[in-house]
């Protein structure tokens, strides 16, 4: 949390009223989200009770598990949710674009839609990511069969959940909490704002009246949502008093009602209402949440960032068509290297777009010295480096600024205004409380030895520039092929080989 | 250590250290492992290794590559290589036996340092033993090959000698990333690889959570050397004995909190280095008042080693502009009163300037605001160093003032509770260290002890950053200075 972000969440708690921590959504909203409230049996890692599941905020359809504690159950509820997640997948596979060679790669067609599951908070997709290992090394044939959906469920919510969702700017796996807290601040801690009812109280207080009409400030709000029979949990984790009051005793009568059809239908009614009251709250804010982030204006580099997402999501859904395996349970080293230069080159990609999409953004990175604004006071836009063979234009500028500069000499920095050109800082000089900064325009002037009109600023002009905004992407290194795996990293993986309890099952 | 190795004499101490030079040197042209590791204390004379086996290993007449982490380290290597090596051992044996041949790999804009283009030939410069050039294959098969981690894993394999390097030194081989490694061992995969560094400093880091991978083998977020550890649990592991940097009052601090299972010594005795400074000049300090204590601070450094100039408890943003001034003036104060500083080396004395004052913090902008306060000054403290601890690994100064990682916070997170980054600043002096910090870190680190999650799979690291610091505090609290605040 940086100093911006604190002073927001201190004037939220003094105002009793969420505080915007962002100017716009820096996040895509597709127009038909999936919403998912899934729920979890409590102490075991992976057995699903329910989940409320749609795209359609008036008609979400309720999953129920009659007695989590069969396996054979579980295996059901998720066929029945592989109907519906991946019936909404395909639905999402419809027209391509066409996207042009180059130089690394060939023609492809790329869909024109991806799919968004939306999940009440970082729980549930860590829900998603223990449901997708459980399901997706499951096999259709051989002695303990399952529908041949669930295994492609299992790899589907795999790819939200562990490949998707910790991906920066990714948007087709979202944890409600986790997007409005990135764009709201409030005045309670960062452990109640992981409560979905307790965060969109200090938000939109003013749906949380009571039917008396009196108003409501964020703070008191918040307090009435602390009554878990009127604001359930979000799950995947229930309480325990739903567990032991309400959710035991209707699973007792289902057991007991075997063998009587009328007694069973009535029981499993019983239990289904029951769930449905616990999930509807929830179901109810997920839309509200929804629906406040579609009132922000859209970042100016969501449509980019969705075009990765539906990049990426076509290249799955082929996969799983040609019949990928599972991914694995543990990566390898060659894979765990390639996926941290992913993780981190996505995330240095969103911090620079958020930083260019967004005045508030920036702003933050001013307070903690990563950025400086102020006017240029002077420009030499006629320096030349004629040290080469021909001369290149080398403008100096220097800007004035009340921001206390941290960055050395040396360092590359931009603006939003020319986000590709990178100037050099050459000096940095102190005058009172002001600093003068001299920088050298280095690139981004054309190519001929007068920079391109415009493209030098002039003095006057009010600048902001920021070593975010610079960051450079350059490919990350080559690495050796799974079977060329050196030695300092164990060597090429051995092939896999039961063993124990492995070894007597027939699948293998 | 027991008192019998303490009363060795400076001969032995030496004989000792080169003993690790020839176990090492023995392991490696064994030929029975594929790696060796050799762990240093802080200023224990690791660069000293590493030339000194480089030409061991070039003796061979197989080629060798080098890793280091930053272009600069690059540089440092290559001009001590040059000097140590470059010429030919006898030069009456004629052209036909020329010194070591060094090969400086580098990326497109790098421009040479002065320290490397007086090895590259030109006029004035000391000999001809180092190319540069951005391909191995323009380096025209020097003995020596070095070039920084980032560099060597874009090195194509169509360049590589045949069936790759027979030898590998990688330098701070902690400071680097597992996936770092990773992208360049193919190139000595088939070699012997030597991984040299210091446990103590501060770990590599990932800009994101690595947590998916704590526990794994090859954690890509982890260092090099606790991956080819992890991997290869037999190969030999060595020791530098000694610090030839740190004086007899920090070594045993340093190794008690630091390196508690690895112990080593001061490379010299508790008579050998001294420091003096003069009583000149005390008004121009500021306000009487703190000036005294300022003066105290000083002297009770420059007689003992150490000394905690304690600030009244307050919590602070991080650029607490008490703390900043207390380092800035301090250095000023050092300076002012013309520190001397003494050691066998240099026995008639040594001016302590401005260059060899470092002032060490946690943060870029607490940096930037001890720069700020030290210009105002006088323009004569503008040698002084002043950084964060990533930037003063590997370095050396005769006196260090440090703004300790915990002061004025109200919470110990993993980052200011890193062990490597207390060590780093507590490990760059030869005389004298101050620690500037608000009064109260003990109860701060009694109110957080550490909550990080413990993952299956790891290796339990000690000490951890909780311990590391208590051990400091009850040591540093015998050098303590409380001082009044500073107007």
């Amino acid at each position: 949390m940086n100093t911006l972000a604190a002073l927001a969440r201190v004037e939220a708690f003094a105002a009793e009223q969420a505080v915007p921590l962002a100017t716009v959504r820096h996040v895509h909203l597709a127009p038909h989200p999936l919403v998912l409230v899934p729920i979890l049996l409590a102490g075991e890692a992976a057995a699903p009770l329910a989940a409320l599941v749609g795209t359609d905020r008036a008609d979400p359809q309720l999953l129920v598990v009659r007695q989590p504690r069969d396996r054979d159950q579980r295996f059901a509820f998720l066929a029945d949710l592989a109907r519906i997640v991946v019936g909404y997948i395909e639905g999402r596979r419809g027209e391509t674009e066409l996207v042009e060679a180059t130089r690394n790669h060939e023609e492809w067609e790329r869909h024109l839609d991806a799919p968004q599951l939306i999940v009440p908070n970082c729980g549930g997709i860590d829900a998603l990511r223990l449901l997708g290992r459980s399901a997706r090394f499951r096999s259709s044939q051989g002695p303990y069969p399952v529908d041949p959906l669930v295994p492609i469920l299992g790899r589907y919510l795999t790819w939200f959940a562990e490949d998707r969702a910790p991906t920066a700017g990714s948007s087709v796996c979202l944890a409600l909490t986790d997007v409005l807290g990135s764009h709201w601040a409030t005045g309670q801690s960062a452990l109640e704002d992981q409560h979905l009812a307790a965060l969109l109280a200090w938000i939109v207080p003013q749906h949380f009246a009571p039917p008396d009409g009196r108003h409501l400030t964020g703070a008191q709000a918040a307090a009435l949502t602390e009554d878990p029979a009127r604001w359930p949990s979000a799950g995947p984790a229930t309480d325990p008093e739903f567990d032991t009051e309400i959710l035991s005793p209707l699973v007792t009568a289902l057991q007991r009602a075997a063998g009587d059809p009328a007694a069973e239908r009535r029981a499993e009614d019983g239990l289904r209402a029951a769930l449905r009251d616990r999930l509807a709250p929830t179901w109810n804010l997920m839309w509200q949440g929804i629906d406040l982030l579609a009132g922000l204006p859209e970042a100016g580099h969501d449509s980019h960032r969705w075009m990765v997402d539906r990049g990426r999501f076509t290249d799955f859904a082929r996969a799983i068509d040609e019949g990928a395996a599972p991914q694995p349970r543990r990566e390898g080293a060659v894979a765990a290297a390639k996926r941290l230069a992913d993780l981190e080159s996505a995330q240095e990609s969103y911090d620079k777009q958020r930083a260019l999409d967004d005045p508030l953004i920036l702003a933050g990175y001013r307070v903690t010295g990563e950025a400086f604004a102020g006017s240029v006071v002077a420009v030499d836009a006629e320096r030349q480096d004629t040290t080469g063979r021909t001369p290149k234009p080398r403008p100096h500028v220097w800007l004035r600024t009340a921001d206390p500069v941290v960055l050395r000499k040396g360092t590359k920095v931009a603006c939003a205004q020319r986000p590709n050109q990178r100037p050099v800082i050459v000096d940095v000089k102190r005058e009172g409380e002001e600093y003068i900064v001299e920088l050298e325009l280095v690139d981004g002037m054309g190519r001929r030895a007068i920079p391109e009109e415009g493209s030098v600023p002039g003095a006057g002009e009010y600048r902001c520039y920021s070593t975010v905004l610079a960051a450079e992407r350059f490919p990350p290194p080559p690495l050796p092929e799974l079977a060329a795996t050196p030695w300092t990293h164990g060597g090429p993986p051995a092939a896999y080989t039961p063993t124990g309890a492995d070894h007597d099952e027939e699948w293998h | 250590m027991s008192g019998s190795v303490a009363k060795r004499s400076a001969a032995e101490r030496s004989a000792a250290a080169r003993a690790v030079i020839e176990r090492v040197t023995a392991d490696l042209l064994s030929g029975l492992h594929r790696g060796v590791i050799v762990d240093s204390p802080p200023g224990a004379g690791k660069s000293t290794l590493v030339v000194e086996l480089a030409k061991r290993l070039a003796d061979t007449g197989e080629p060798v590559m080098i890793v280091a982490q930053t272009n600069e380290q690059v540089d440092d290597l290559v001009d001590r290589l040059a000097i140590a090596h470059g010429q030919a051992d006898d030069p009456a044996a004629g052209e036909d036996r020329k010194g070591l041949t060094i090969g400086r790999l580098s990326a497109s804009g790098y421009v040479p340092t002065e320290r490397v283009v007086r090895h590259l030939g030109g006029p004035d410069s000391l000999d001809d033993c180092v190319t540069v050039a951005g391909k191995v294959a323009d380096l025209g098969r020097p003995a020596v090959t070095v070039a920084t981690a980032a560099k060597w894993a874009r090195t194509g394999d169509a360049d590589w000698p045949e069936g790759g390097w027979r030898w590998a030194i990688l330098d701070e081989a902690y400071q680097m990333r597992s996936d770092g490694l990773l992208a360049i061992a193919p190139r000595f995969a088939a070699g012997t690889a030597l991984f040299v560094g210091d446990p103590g400093q501060l770990d590599p880091f990932a800009t994101i959570d690595g947590d998916r991978w704590a526990g794994s083998a090859w954690d890509p977020t982890d260092s090099a050397v606790a991956v080819v550890r992890a991997h290869n649990p037999d190969l030999p592991v060595h020791r530098l004995p000694y610090s030839w940097r740190l004086p007899a009052s920090a070594a045993p601090l340093v190794c008690k909190a630091f390196y508690p299972f690895t112990p080593f010594e001061a490379g010299s005795g508790p008579q050998d280095r001294a420091m003096k400074v003069s009583d000149t000049g005390s008004a121009s300090a500021g306000p009487a008042s703190i000036a005294g204590y300022i003066d105290q601070v000083i002297d009770l450094a420059s007689e003992t080693g150490w000394a905690l100039f304690e600030l009244p408890a307050r919590h602070t943003v991080r650029t607490d502009t008490e703390a900043l001034e207390a380092c800035a003036r301090l250095a000023a104060r050092l300076v002012r009163r013309e520190a001397v500083v003494f050691d066998p080396a240099y026995a008639e004395g040594r001016m302590v300037s401005a260059d060899r004052i470092a002032i060490g913090a946690a943060h870029r902008d607490q940096a930037a605001g001890i720069r700020a306060a030290l210009d105002r000054h006088g323009a004569d403290l503008s040698g002084v160093t002043v950084d964060t601890a990533n930037r003063l690994q590997g370095r050396e100064y005769d006196v260090c003032i440090v703004l300790h990682p915990l002061s004025g916070r109200r919470d110990a997170t993993a980052f200011h509770l890193e062990t490597g980054r207390l060590c780093v600043l507590l490990s760059r002096h030869r005389h004298a260290c101050i620690v500037v910090a608000r009064a109260g870190i003990p109860d701060l680190l009694d109110a957080h002890p550490h909550t990080d999650p413990v993952h299956i799979g790891v290796p339990v690291k000690f000490p951890d950053g909780w311990e590391a610091h208590q051990a400091v505090l009850a040591r540093l609290a015998e050098h303590r200075i409380p001082a009044p605040a500073i107007r």
